[in-house]
């Protein structure tokens, strides 16, 4: 592995995998680096391993996928850097890895990030608390670790991914307490709106009335929620819960959230790919064109990292980010590209005319965006919503300033867990909008490297 | 907090120790996982003021699963493949450089 | 529009205290401050409050900055006090240190003649040689090539983000306005009253002061100052929170009040570009590790860059408009050290409404620029 490549991707989810597959197609010298000591990213997590013991049946149709487009992915000649995260990239480009605690560089003409999606914070009473995890969390310790929740065990959420673990939980021999529904009331009325572009998919709406059902046949009790809080000394011990009926405690010992996915745009932010405000999916996401080509030259971005649209939709977005890269380095001529994109952008175009709908069913309820003010928007730092407004009270009514003056995204996670609590309740403490406030700089390294691996890179130069 | 289910195509049992104790694992599992089949109430205390945190996320986005793997301490345990003999610590407060 | 008695063009460092201290004094101040993506120096400070090895050849400088020096306590201790934000003022004295014998001989070589120049005692700056140093840092091991370090009693650091925090909360509990978000444009005078015009509107005021930074320019050349200034890229590594490792800070290498050491700062040439570079943020890990070798293991979890406003000379450049009194500019790159002279002894002068005769070295005339009509 040396010497310069055509393409280099970072992610081994479903966008990396297709787009490596479809470079490697055009004879593009291709790389993919992935943080995962295999492929599949988080979505099609451990499918290698999944299918020897039937595990795959019962984790649903859908993560079958994952196997098909791993073995294209090992069969297509790219070569492959598992277990290694990228912390640096420099125009070039150079791209900086870090396993088992030494660095390398490679070098690449062209750069795709498809860093996937990541679970949107949830910022409730008690979100720090030992016990309280993330629904994709749980799923992942089910397919990489064969682990379950210890009881008793609760889903606080709303969209599809919740539905579908509880299924997958139960299915494995688990209990669920309860499954309180946050989708606010009302969500039914403004995504109705979108129905047209819904029925075009039908497969989606029919896979989550099955998922409720598959629920109820279970006997897990459901109730509609306004609020959630996870109560405990030291450690979850209850969730506590409102709905119109008044408030409820229970017993819990592990509490699993989830309020949709937002992009996982920290690398692009970080290499100054300039983002656009999605506000039908409450996030930020990259500023690109059609093929997927950045603000920055040379940078591309595929899959769920360039804005939701689900697994198979990434694939879509990644060969035709490899396509876009092809063409930009002269190994396809646009009509050629153009013919071999047209199919692709048909069946995206299914995928995507979906999303509408369900960003609009499962818009998450203002207090999750907006939280009350004790509630910590910061959990490395332990900053509250409440410092943020004081922030802003004192004239600090950017999201770089408001860091400064609260060390909100100062932590290890970099703003991964806080800048987008912090963006919303800025503009909602100026009567602004997200988009207008804007994200806080993302800056390097983008995973924590020790001072001593840095050193290496300048101590070699010098030696 | 989390346990494991019997997985008989698992390339064999990776024994590690965490916070003393041995706990069964499988190649491919976590550090992270491997603390919560153990039942840690937390793997680390807060710099900022000591508060006992776990893993969140497992996908190496929150950074509550910093521990000390092996004796080297913030190692992000969810990003951290299991190995036979590895030592899982919790991690207490800001980190200590000297020995 | 809106009416105070002196209008501060900056919200950084520089502005930040002069209004502080204006507001301290009684007038009324109206703070008008940029975009949050201003280019910010205050926002990328390193945090030292320091005087080795500045003023060599301008004993003016030095005498300024060790007058600021002495106010700090008293400075911070008010700021905590006024506001509750407490800015971690530490007096704990503060190193330069040595790799090599070359370093060492001309650090030696500098400290003594600034010592001489300032008539300062030796107790207070002295050069410190491996053994004295290794004994100050106790169970920290020093990196082989370290020969020693210069040291100075008076040197100490300050966490600038809660610095600038206070002041600001230090201006409206004085009774002052901070508008952010309000970058001022045109500037009018009527004879008698300054109008700014912003896109929030329009501010009026009888005095003026720009502290803009390197965004200074094109204001101050609409009161008819021309001063040269031009931006110095500096990169900063943080690290993780760590245990107490730093018995005190150095030029380069400090432990802040949560734990977390910095470790800066480059000086480059970038324009107006606060990128961040491998090439620079390298070098100054390996100078680090160098130092202190336990840090090799530490995580860095952040590296920026900021823009340091720098005059030809490297001095503070403060000016009064030849062309319409009772606006003056006020610069310079260590805003942090100088906050306790600028809430002081410059705010008070302003106050008077004039620069006395002290602050004479310090106007810009003296890089020959020809001033605009």
């Amino acid at each position: 592995m040396s010497g310069r490549y055509d393409l280099i991707i970072v992610g081994g989810g479903p966008a990396g995998l297709a787009a490596a597959v479809q470079a490697a197609d055009l004879g593009l010298r291709t790389l993919l680096i992935d943080e995962q000591p295999e492929p599949g990213g988080q979505v099609y997590r451990a499918v290698e391993r999944a299918g020897r013991d039937g595990l795959a049946a019962r984790l649903g149709p859908d993560y079958g996928r994952g196997a098909v487009l791993a073995a294209a992915f090992r069969a297509c000649g790219a070569d492959y850097e598992p277990g290694a995260q990228v912390w640096q990239a420099e125009p070039g480009w150079t791209v900086h890895l870090t396993r088992d605690g030494r660095s390398r560089a490679v070098q690449g003409a062209q750069l795709l990030l498809a860093s996937g999606a990541q679970e949107r914070p949830v910022p409730i009473p008690g979100w720090t608390l030992p016990g309280v995890m993330t629904v994709g969390a749980a799923q992942l310790l089910l397919k990489a670790s064969r682990m379950l929740p210890e009881e008793p065990v609760w889903i606080a959420g709303s969209g599809p991914l919740p539905l579908l673990y509880a299924s997958q939980l139960v299915a494995m021999g688990g209990r669920l307490a309860g499954y309180l529904d946050t989708t606010p009331r009302g969500r039914w009325r403004a995504a109705l709106r979108h129905l047209p572009g819904a029925l075009a998919n039908a497969a989606y709406l029919r896979k989550g009335l099955a998922l409720r059902w598959a629920l109820l046949r279970a006997g897990v009790p459901v109730w509609r929620v306004e609020a959630v809080e996870a109560c405990g000394a030291g450690r979850l011990e209850s969730v506590r819960f409102r709905t119109r009926r008044g408030v409820r405690e229970a017993p819990a010992r592990v509490l699993l959230l989830h309020e949709g996915v937002v992009p996982n745009a920290h690398a692009g932010m970080a290499l100054g790919c300039a983002q656009v405000w999605d506000e039908a999916q409450q996030a930020f996401r990259p500023q690109l064109d059609a093929w997927g080509a950045g603000s920055v030259t040379g940078l591309w971005v595929a899959g769920d990292g360039a804005g939701i649209a689900g697994a198979r939709a990434a694939e879509i977005g990644g060969r035709l980010a490899a396509l876009g890269a092809a063409h930009a380095l002269g190994r396809i001529d646009a009509a050629a590209r153009d013919a071999l994109a047209a199919p692709l952008w048909r069946e995206r175009g299914r995928h995507v005319r979906v999303r509408p709908f369900l960003d609009a069913l499962f818009r998450p309820r203002r207090s999750v965006l907006v939280p009350p003010d004790d509630v910590i928007a910061c959990r490395c730092e332990e900053v509250t919503v409440g410092r943020i407004r004081e922030a802003v009270a004192l004239g600090a009514v950017g999201p770089n300033q408001v860091k400064a003056y609260t060390r909100c995204g100062m932590g290890p996670c970099q703003g991964r867990q806080c800048a987008a609590t912090l963006v919303q309740v800025i503009a909602d403490a100026t009567g602004g909008t997200p988009a207008a406030v804007g994200y806080p700089r993302i800056r390097p390294p983008l995973k924590p490297i020790t001072l001593g691996e840095l050193a290496t890179l300048a101590e070699e130069e010098a030696a | 907090m989390f346990r494991k289910l019997p997985d008989p195509t698992s390339g064999g049992t990776v024994t590690v120790t965490v916070a003393g104790r041995a706990v069964a694992m499988a190649a491919g599992d976590t550090a992270a996982a491997a603390v919560l089949a153990a039942g840690l109430s937390h793997c680390r205390t807060t710099p900022a003021s000591g508060a006992p945190r776990a893993p969140y996320c497992m996908m190496g986005v929150c950074f509550e699963c910093l521990m000390v793997i092996d004796g080297v301490p913030s190692r992000q345990g969810c990003q951290t493949p299991v190995r036979e003999g590895m030592r899982i610590d919790p991690q207490h407060g800001g980190r200590e450089l000297l020995p | 529009m809106a009416s105070a008695d002196v209008l501060v063009l900056g919200g950084g460092t520089v502005g930040a205290a002069i209004g502080y201290g204006l507001a301290r004094l009684g007038a009324s101040v109206a703070l008008l401050d940029g975009a949050d993506t201003d280019a910010r120096a205050a926002r990328a400070n390193f945090g030292l409050v320091w005087s080795q090895g500045k003023g060599l050849g301008a004993p003016c400088y030095q005498r300024w900055t060790l007058d600021s020096l002495e106010r700090w306590p008293a400075f911070a201790a008010e700021l905590a006090e006024r506001t509750g934000i407490d800015p971690h003022y530490r007096r704990c004295g503060g190193l330069t240190f040595c790799l090599g014998e070359a370093e060492l001989e001309a650090r030696r070589a500098q400290l003594d003649r600034l010592r001489v120049q300032g008539g300062l005692p030796e107790a207070d700056t002295r050069l410190l040689d491996r053994t004295e140093l290794q004994a100050l840092f106790g169970r920290v091991p020093l990196g082989e090539r370290v020969t020693g370090a210069g040291f100075c009693a008076l040197d100490g650091h300050v966490d600038p983000l809660r610095l600038l925090k206070a002041l600001h909360a230090g201006i409206l509990r004085n009774g002052g306005a901070v508008h952010a978000a309000t970058p001022a444009e045109r500037i009018a005078f009527d004879g008698r009253r300054f109008a700014v015009l912003t896109p929030r509107g329009r501010f009026e005021a009888p005095r003026l002061v720009i502290a803009a930074g390197n965004g200074a320019g094109p204001l101050a050349r609409q009161v008819g100052l021309e001063v040269p200034i031009r931006p110095e890229r500096g990169q900063i590594l943080v690290t993780e929170r760590l245990r107490p490792l730093l018995p005190m800070p150095a030029s380069g290498l400090r432990q802040s009040e949560e734990g977390t050491v910095l470790i800066g700062a480059s000086k480059e040439d970038a324009g107006m570009d606060a990128g961040t570079t491998l090439a620079h943020a390298a070098p100054m890990a390996a100078r680090a590790v160098a130092i202190v070798p336990a840090l090799r293991e530490a995580r860095l979890v952040r590296n920026w860059a900021g823009l340091r406003v720098l005059t030809p000379d490297g001095l503070p450049v403060y000016a009064e408009s030849p062309r319409w009194p009772g606006a003056m500019l006020a610069t310079c790159h260590s805003g942090v050290t100088l906050a306790a002279a600028h809430a002081h002894d410059l705010a008070e002068a302003l106050a008077a409404g004039r620069l006395p005769d002290r602050f004479a070295p310090f106007h810009h005339r003296r890089f020959h620029v020809p001033q605009a009509a």
